[in-house]
């Protein structure tokens, strides 16, 4: 007798390789505008991060003795490759994608067991590691659309270690950040360095993932309208930011940035909306994916304003990723026919009888 | 000749006395981890541990010297029902249920000797001297004492085929997928 | 008209269209029908008729035993030819205690008698002629109905839903019989709400099936029937996603509907009851819903009970295409077909031949924890934290969270991008955690059969040293009176 197979005798059309694939679609947009913003060397580095971290993920499975094949098809190793590339400086030297790339599929991913085991997002978890271990090369920052070099040129600068002293930038944050140091107030320090109107499309030095909010806010409408995340997590997340952003700057306006500002800068919407939706890494339910994601918020906005890092995404992100299995411990949906706490419900009718 | 017996009947009763006094004075009182070890055991006093009874299985597994999984009839549940009592953890995969079977007379081999009837554990089995036996499926617990004790080999342990209320899924992915499945792989 | 928010559920694609607009075709009569004695939740049938014995249709061949059960009556006239062991409409393909009838083809009903008037009857008299018609839930829960109105009575019912919510993709037997016998269905509804003492009477149709909600709605006009367009959504048959979109009342868990008042019964089983009190036919026979993409011809049948399945697909055609699977019932709850000579119960709503595309399982892959299932379960359980436990033998800890509250809607299965087989893993652990509860019952009752044979041993060796001790007091004295006679003789 053959074995016999369990209903359902239907499935819906979905798969792991069917989301990741939407979700990389989704980020296409705002890659590209990347290029086009920073040039050949940003192509450069976003290549050779995937293609270190699917051999990187070929050689773990292949020593493990598991099957490569299905495991390199579901498409996450490419995704979080792609996402580490989108928060890496444009012009960073190649073995930083790679040892980036590497530590994200193997100590990120891998070693927890593959996928879905991980508790930390590999990507981000990749960018700090990368941050703490190479500062340098992780803040020098470029300006867009200043002197993009050719095609062959670019190689230099990927590839060759060029040194980019006379052309590199702070970042906005960074800058900042600096500037604050150095004791001047919000209106000296943002003075010639922002605009929101460029702010918005990215018009100033940061990853490729930093550039063009709207791309990245079509992206997210895009995975939500198709059903791979719900919104609960990113608008969770942007009001965590928006909030304390208001309410600081409305008590101190000469020494903290509005709302709109920290929206717009760093890698908050990428966040927002890429990263703090990574399923593995963040609650079950809606109302946990809320307080995950206001955690998220609330963390990058401390982080910003009061730590020694002028961004704070990543660090937040991978902490609340720590809350998650908490979160999931104690927001669980109510059951059907009982209260929250799993009590059998009590029918108004038997309860007017007991009164 | 005398003083010999003599003393050695002294020394005798002496010792018995010691041994009798020490065993009124220093009484210790059961282990009760012990008695309710034996409570979650069936009882049967089948003996397929190796154990003399239920009750040196559960000293066996107080002292830590037997396995959980040591008690066939009982299955899945009374290892993890030992478990939570030893607060151990068990990995219950290995441990199979023994296939649910009953004893089975054949009524052409019986000789009606009664043996059987005499060490069953749980009075399954019915019968009288020089009649044929036959056992109550509803109290059988295959323990095997009878096919032991059965001279003529009449009586056998017969699996107890599964009906629509016993049958249930077997867990996924410990059977192979059906020769359909899985063809839309990517 | 209110609708009350619903939680979870699934959309599945309907696949309904080929066979929802032909209009239901009696089967003719097979050469031989296998009648299960057990076709409903409780206990078996008895049988009552021999082999060789000739049956009418409609007579009784199979009596109902203890609280919960249900009679099974012969679905038309012919010979009884076996009493027996045959394959069952169940999962597991084993066998089941089945009355196989050769038809005599003249359907000669059984004596019955018909009330004058059938709205006049005591609400007893009706759940009475129902419980002795064998009527049971035509949706797929084939809990006996007569027992379920008598409960319902007892803890006084206010509204009765007649579910005609047919969820299941590519079913369509009970959106043919609202469009087709409408006016019957609402006879039943009111004789229902007779039996019960219900005051309102709701029936609750999804909005993918206008005209049977046209049909009802007309076939209602006047009778205080009210009819209800819900949203099509799975699983809206499930009595309580009904009863929370239409009254948006909650059950209990482990509760009943009745425990809030409702009382729900599907619109097949409506139908059924006024084929019983108004014209005396027990249930013998159903609408049944043959599909798929590999059957050449869908349709709706009215089939007698006992039909094997084969015969369903050779009167729609046979097959097109070589099917990938055969269902019984519809293809989220129903369960797989090993064989074709498995008859038609009461419960099969449906048989399917399924196409390798139509079912559309890839290999399972690693849960990446995405919560899709979490969204679409209808009772609010996490799925995926359920199976996680269930994997690793885990049963309490997925018992703590809520394992015996699913309904085993297969919701989460449908949904997962992983192909993770969900609801297997549910009713796996469900089926272990009864066989635990059995083996544990067992082990009691052996506990206690071995004490009281150490007891009952004791007692004997007692019994065998005090009637030892007794015998040797009794000799003792025997021979102290035999030495006193001696003596006396030697003195006299």
């Amino acid at each position: 007798m053959t074995p016999l197979a369990h209903s359902p005798h239907a499935h819906a059309v979905t798969s792991v390789s069917r989301i990741m694939a939407t979700v990389m679609a989704a980020l296409v947009p705002a890659t590209l505008f990347g290029f086009w913003l920073y040039g050949w060397p940003a192509v450069y580095l976003w290549t050779v991060s995937l293609l270190a971290a699917v051999a990187g993920e070929a050689a773990v499975l292949a020593f493990q003795q598991r099957a490569v094949k299905p495991a390199l098809l579901d498409g996450s190793g490419l995704l979080t490759a792609w996402l580490l590339a989108l928060s890496l400086p444009p012009w960073a030297p190649w073995w930083i994608a790679v040892v980036g790339s590497l530590f994200a599929v193997v100590i990120g991913k891998q070693v927890f067991g593959g996928l879905g085991q991980n508790v930390f997002n590999p990507a981000m978890a990749a960018r700090v590691m990368l941050l703490i271990s190479f500062p340098l090369e992780m803040t020098t920052w470029m300006p867009p659309m200043g002197h993009l070099p050719g095609v062959l040129d670019s190689l230099a600068v990927t590839f060759g270690g060029q040194h980019l002293d006379a052309v590199s930038s702070a970042s906005l944050l960074g800058h900042v950040k600096t500037e604050f140091s150095r004791g001047l107030d919000l209106q000296q320090a943002l003075a010639g360095h922002y605009a929101p109107l460029s702010a918005l499309w990215g018009w100033r030095s940061g990853s490729l993932g930093e550039s063009a909010a709207p791309l990245i806010l079509a992206g997210g409408v895009f995975l939500i309208a198709r059903r791979i995340i719900t919104w609960h997590a990113p608008v969770a997340m942007l009001a965590g930011v928006a909030l304390p952003a208001l309410l600081m700057s409305l008590i101190a306006p000469g020494h903290y940035a509005g709302p709109v500002y920290h929206l717009l800068s760093g890698g908050v919407m990428l966040g927002a909306f890429f990263i703090a939706t990574d399923p593995v890494t963040s609650p079950n339910t809606a109302a946990g994916q809320l307080v995950f994601g206001l955690g998220c918020g609330i963390l990058t906005y401390v982080i910003r304003t009061w730590g020694a890092y002028p961004e704070g995404v990543a660090f937040a992100v991978m902490l609340m990723n720590a809350a998650t299995p908490l979160i999931d411990r104690y927001i669980k949906p109510r059951i059907y026919g009982r209260t929250r706490t799993g009590e059998t419900l009590v029918v108004e009718a038997a309860k007017k009888d007991a009164a | 000749m005398i003083v010999p017996i003599l003393s050695l009947t002294v020394l005798g009763v002496v010792l018995g006395l010691i041994l009798g006094l020490a065993a009124r004075y220093f009484k210790v009182e059961g282990n009760p981890l012990v008695d309710e070890l034996e409570a979650l055991l069936p009882g049967s006093q089948c003996g397929q541990c190796g154990y003399p009874g239920c009750t040196g299985a559960a000293q066996a597994l107080a002292d830590g010297t037997a396995p959980l999984t040591l008690c066939p009839p009982g299955g899945r549940a009374v290892v993890a029902a030992l478990a939570a009592k030893l607060g151990v953890e068990v990995d219950l995969s290995g441990v199979q249920d023994a296939v649910p079977s009953i004893a089975d007379v054949r009524e052409e081999l019986c000789i009606g000797c009664t043996r059987c009837y005499k060490v069953c554990p749980t009075d399954a089995i019915l019968g009288a001297a020089k009649h044929i036996h036959a056992v109550f499926k509803e109290a059988c617990t295959a323990c095997g004492s009878c096919v032991d004790v059965c001279p003529t080999e009449a009586i056998l342990l017969r699996q107890v085929p599964p009906t629509l209320q016993s049958w249930s899924w077997v867990k996924p992915g410990s059977q192979p997928l059906a020769a359909n499945e899985g063809a839309l792989a990517a | 008209m209110k609708l009350f928010k619903l939680r979870g559920g699934i959309h599945p694609e309907g696949r309904k269209a080929s066979s929802a607009d032909r209009a239901i075709r009696a089967l003719p009569l097979p050469p031989r029908l296998y009648v299960p004695l057990q076709q409903h939740v409780g206990a078996p049938a008895k049988p009552v008729v021999q082999v060789g014995d000739t049956v009418l249709a409609g007579q009784l061949i199979g009596a109902g035993q203890g609280n919960i059960s249900a009679p099974v009556h012969a679905p038309t006239s012919g010979r009884v030819v076996a009493i027996g062991d045959h394959p069952a409409p169940h999962p597991s393909g084993l066998s089941a205690a089945t009355v196989t009838i050769a038809p005599d083809g003249e359907a000669r009903w059984f004596e019955h008698d018909v009330p004058a008037d059938p709205f006049a009857l005591t609400p007893d008299d009706i759940a009475a002629r129902v419980g002795a018609a064998g009527i049971v839930g035509l949706g797929g829960a084939t809990f006996p109905s007569a027992v379920k109105l008598k409960l319902s009575r007892k803890s006084g019912v206010d509204t009765l839903i007649i579910n005609g919510g047919e969820c299941e993709p590519y079913l369509t037997c009970d959106d043919r019989i609202m469009r087709e016998r409408a006016a019957e269905i609402v006879a039943g509804i009111r004789l229902i709400q007779i039996a019960v003492g219900a005051r309102h009477a709701l029936v609750g149709i999804e909005d993918n099936k206008p005209e049977a909600l046209a049909a009802m709605r007309a076939a209602a006009a006047g009778t205080g029937v009210e009819i209800r367009m819900v949203p099509a959504m799975y699983p809206m048959g499930w009595d309580k996603q009904m009863i929370q979109a239409l009254l948006g009342r909650e059950v209990p868990a482990e509760g009943r509907s009745a425990d809030i008042g409702v009382l729900v019964h599907n619109v097949a089983t409506a139908w059924a009851v006024q084929q019983t009190i108004c014209l005396g036919h027990p249930l013998v026979s159903r609408i049944v819903t043959v599909s798929g993409g590999a059957v050449a011809q869908p349709c709706n049948l009215e089939v007698p009970i006992g039909t094997p399945v084969q015969a369903l697909f050779d009167a729609c055609g046979g097959f097109a295409s070589t099917p990938a699977r055969l269902v019984l019932g519809g293809p989220m709850m129903g369960h797989q077909l090993t064989h074709t000579s498995v008859p038609v119960v009461k419960g099969s709503s449906g048989v399917l031949a399924l196409t390798q595309a139509e079912i559309g399982l890839t290999r399972p892959a690693p849960c990446i924890r995405c919560a899709t299932c979490v969204r679409a379960c209808p009772v609010g359980l996490l799925p995926l934290e359920m199976a996680a436990r269930i994997r690793t033998d885990d049963l309490s800890g997925a018992v703590a969270l809520g394992l015996k509250d699913c309904i085993g809607c297969g919701s989460c299965s449908y949904v997962c991008p992983s192909s993770i087989p969900l609801v297997h893993y549910f009713n796996y652990a469900k089926g272990e955690l009864m066989a635990q509860a059995r083996s544990k019952l067992k082990q009691e009752a052996t506990k206690k059969l071995a004490e009281e044979r150490n007891a009952r041993m004791e007692r004997i060796a007692r019994e065998h040293e005090e009637a030892a001790a007794a015998r040797k007091a009794a000799k003792a004295a025997r021979e102290a009176a035999a030495k006193a006679a001696a003596a006396t003789e030697a003195t006299a």
